[in-house]
Formats: C-alpha cells, sequence, structure tokens
C-alpha cells in the first residue's frame, strides 16, 4: 500500500526544495484525490516519484487533458454606506472572475510494487498565450503519444517533448476539437432520424443558406 | 436471343452465348477486392474470407495488396478526415472496371461518429458506391449479400447504350478529385458531382 497524500506531500516538500504541491480533493466515494504541481518543479517531481523506493511509479497509464474555462462567480457583500446621513448595510454582488487554465493529467502505477494510481497533475497560467507545460516524457517514455495528443487536441505545448506534432489532426489544422469552446465546421443535414440538437442546427443552417 | 429457344437448344446439348453475357459472367465471377481495413468492419471482412463464410464461392476471394490489382475496394470501417484523401487516392489508382462497397454505418454515414470532428460523413461524399451495407458492424452475412447484390448488378448492366457501365463510356471519369486538408475541415467537404446534401422534407 502506499502512503496517504498527506504523508507523500510532506516528504515530497523536504525531498524537493521550493515545490509548491497541493492536494485536489475528490469529493466523490471514489475518494481519488490528487496532487496539483507548479511547473517548475514538475519533472523533477516526476522522476522523484519514479525512483523514490517506496514509491517506484513507473508506470504512467494515462495522460489526458482538461479545459476549464474561465468562471465568474457572484458573491452578496454587505456594504455599509451613507444614505440620507444614516448609515445603512446594503447588499451588493461582487463578480469574481477566475481566470481559466489547461490542465494535463497523469495517472501513475508501480509494477514493481503493484499499487497506484497516483493522479497527478499540472496546470496551464491561461488558457491563451500562457499555455506551456513541461513535458514528463523524459520521465515516463509512454506519455509522448498521450502528450502530443493533448497537443493536437487541447492545444497545450509540452516543453521538452521529444516529438511535439499532432498526431489525430492533421498538419495545417488550426482549431483544438477538445477545448470547451472548439467551434465545429457547419455542416449539419437533413437525416431520417433527425432530431433534437441536431434537427435545430440544421433548419438553422438550411435557413440561413436559403434565405 | 430468345430465352425460350437458348434453353431448348441447351437441351439439344447446344451452348450459346452472347459475348454480353459471356464478359459480365466473367466481370461478375472474379471481383478481387483490395486487401485493406480501417476499423472493426475490417475484421468481419476477414471473417467473410476465411472458410466459415468462404467469399472465395464468389470467386472474390484473391485481396490483392496493390490498388493497380484490385476491382473492388471495400470501404470498411470509419473513414477519418485524415484517412479520407488517402482511400480516394487509392481508388484514383484502380484500375477500371472498378466497384466500391461502403461496408457499415460509418462508412457509409459516419455512423456514431457521425458529426465527429475527425470523422468523414460517408465515403460516397468523394467516390461513387454501388453497393451500402447498414450494420455496426455488418455480419458477414450482410458482406456476402452486398457481393451478391454487386453480381446481380454486374449481370444486369447492358454492354452498350445510355445505360452501359461507366468504364465503358469515354467521357465518364475514372478519377474523383482528392480532399485537401484545410484548417478547420476538408476541402471541399464533399464532391458536388458525386454527392449532394439530402434536400429538407416538407411535411
Amino acid at each position: 500500500m502506499m502512503e496517504s497524500l498527506e504523508q507523500l506531500k510532506s516528504r515530497i516538500e523536504q525531498a524537493i526544495g521550493g515545490i509548491r504541491v497541493e492536494i485536489v480533493v475528490n469529493g466523490s466515494t471514489s475518494a481519488q484525490h490528487s496532487l496539483v504541481v507548479d511547473n517548475e518543479h514538475a519533472l523533477e517531481l516526476a522522476r522523484f516519484l519514479r525512483n523514490d523506493p517506496s514509491l517506484r511509479l513507473d508506470y504512467a497509464s494515462n495522460v489526458t487533458g482538461i479545459d476549464w474555462l474561465d468562471t465568474v462567480t457572484k458573491k452578496v457583500v454587505k456594504v455599509k454606506q451613507i444614505v440620507g446621513g444614516v448609515e445603512k448595510e446594503l447588499d451588493q454582488t461582487v463578480e469574481e472572475k477566475k481566470p481559466g487554465y489547461l490542465e494535463a493529467v497523469y495517472h501513475l502505477y508501480s509494477i514493481e510494487l503493484k499499487h497506484g494510481p497516483l493522479v497527478l497533475r499540472v496546470r496551464t497560467a491561461d488558457r491563451q498565450d500562457r499555455n506551456h507545460l513541461p513535458s514528463l516524457t523524459p520521465a515516463w517514455r509512454s506519455a509522448e503519444f498521450q502528450e502530443r495528443e493533448i497537443f493536437d487536441l487541447y492545444g497545450i505545448i509540452f516543453d521538452g517533448h521529444p516529438d511535439l506534432r499532432r498526431i489525430l489532426m492533421w498538419e495545417g489544422f488550426k482549431d483544438f476539437p477538445m477545448r470547451k469552446d472548439y467551434v465545429e465546421p457547419d455542416d449539419y443535414e437533413y437525416e431520417p432520424t433527425a432530431h433534437d440538437e441536431v434537427l435545430e442546427k440544421t433548419k438553422q443552417r438550411y435557413s440561413r443558406e436559403h434565405a | 436471343m430468345d430465352e425460350g429457344l437458348k434453353s431448348e437448344l441447351r437441351k439439344q446439348g447446344i451452348f450459346l452465348t452472347s459475348f454480353e453475357d459471356l464478359y459480365n459472367w466473367g466481370r461478375k465471377n472474379s471481383i478481387w477486392p483490395l486487401g485493406f481495413g480501417l476499423a472493426c468492419c475490417a475484421i468481419e471482412m476477414i471473417a467473410t474470407s476465411m472458410a466459415r463464410w468462404d467469399l472465395a464461392r464468389f470467386g472474390a476471394e484473391v485481396f490483392r495488396p496493390s490498388p493497380r490489382q484490385a476491382d473492388l475496394m471495400i470501404v470498411a470501417g470509419t473513414v477519418t478526415k485524415k484517412m479520407a484523401p488517402q482511400v480516394v487516392r487509392l481508388y484514383n489508382q484502380m484500375p477500371e472496371p472498378k466497384y466500391v462497397i461502403a461496408m457499415g454505418a460509418c462508412a457509409i454515414s459516419g455512423g456514431p461518429f457521425k458529426q465527429g470532428y475527425n470523422v468523414l460523413k460517408g465515403i460516397d461524399r468523394y467516390i461513387p458506391v454501388d453497393v451500402h451495407i447498414p450494420g455496426c458492424p455488418p455480419r458477414p452475412e450482410a458482406l456476402l449479400h452486398a457481393f451478391m447484390t454487386l453480381q446481380r448488378k454486374i449481370d444486369e448492366q447492358a454492354l452498350t447504350g445510355p445505360d452501359r457501365p461507366a468504364h465503358l463510356v469515354a467521357q465518364a471519369p475514372s478519377e474523383f478529385p482528392v480532399p485537401q486538408y484545410g484548417e478547420h475541415d476538408l476541402e471541399p467537404p464533399n464532391n458536388p458531382k458525386v454527392w449532394r446534401p439530402p434536400v429538407p422534407v416538407t411535411s
């Protein structure tokens, strides 16, 4: 059995100076909590997880991407204001904007010690220009194609990747189809069993073309 | 020739035929498919060619590794947008007369992956298809039925007149434009000379 994430976190912080690790709690019944690590120390941490004698996480079984959009949360804040010479408490809604980011998630197992998974996350600074992450392919060779796939479908640029090219789509393709704001080609057509959203998009397209 | 007279003569030991019958008989009984598969339908196609279903009964067991030697293209499986230009190019490299069977839901329409960002909505958008087989995947029996349908289609073709097969019409195209990789989709998304989008049903 692997140690708890809290134990592991403190051990990591001892082993790697200046690293920032946080635990992301998974509230579901699976309780599969994960670690978020800062980009500067991610590769160092990867090597630590792979080589540490009590962990030996030698197998990256799955690498995937997630697109987190910008979020706006509304909060009601009490504000003291002087209205007509009398101080009153008024409710005011404040919008709190959180910038979105792109995330790569690694599922790590140990073949040697037969334990896992450990879920490791790395996050980009934002969804636009600062979309770089360190490649963990130098630590786990099996991440190579999966990081390429993330690059292809989400547009995360993995620094230090040996061969970062598109893998499912062709060179010259401009979009990132797995991003939540991906705009698909307007190519819906009538079909015998069209229904719901498909039918609606078809009608919109045909009414535009025949207008 | 009168069919009754023909069978009467056959009873007397005299075999008469026409060039058209002989030509079509030869064509339909030696349809050599191009040996390539794109997805899980290909597994059913392979099963069809093996002993249990025995495609050899139809003279079509010789899967050719080169498009130059093949008569039939079985598009067995999902055609991705990345693969579509290669499929069209292979079709263009096949000599006439050539036929296409689109096997399975994906090859005829995109199937469960229709409207996916990387899946073509049917190979009939770029090349003419002779027989469509629905199913996901179709059983080997369905592929055999498609073969028999194709054989019947070949057998019924007249070699002269306006309905003669495309390879006997000098102006008929034998090659079709290969789609290009665009920035968002294949360009063009279909070949309007081969395929047009369905017209809305007005009730």
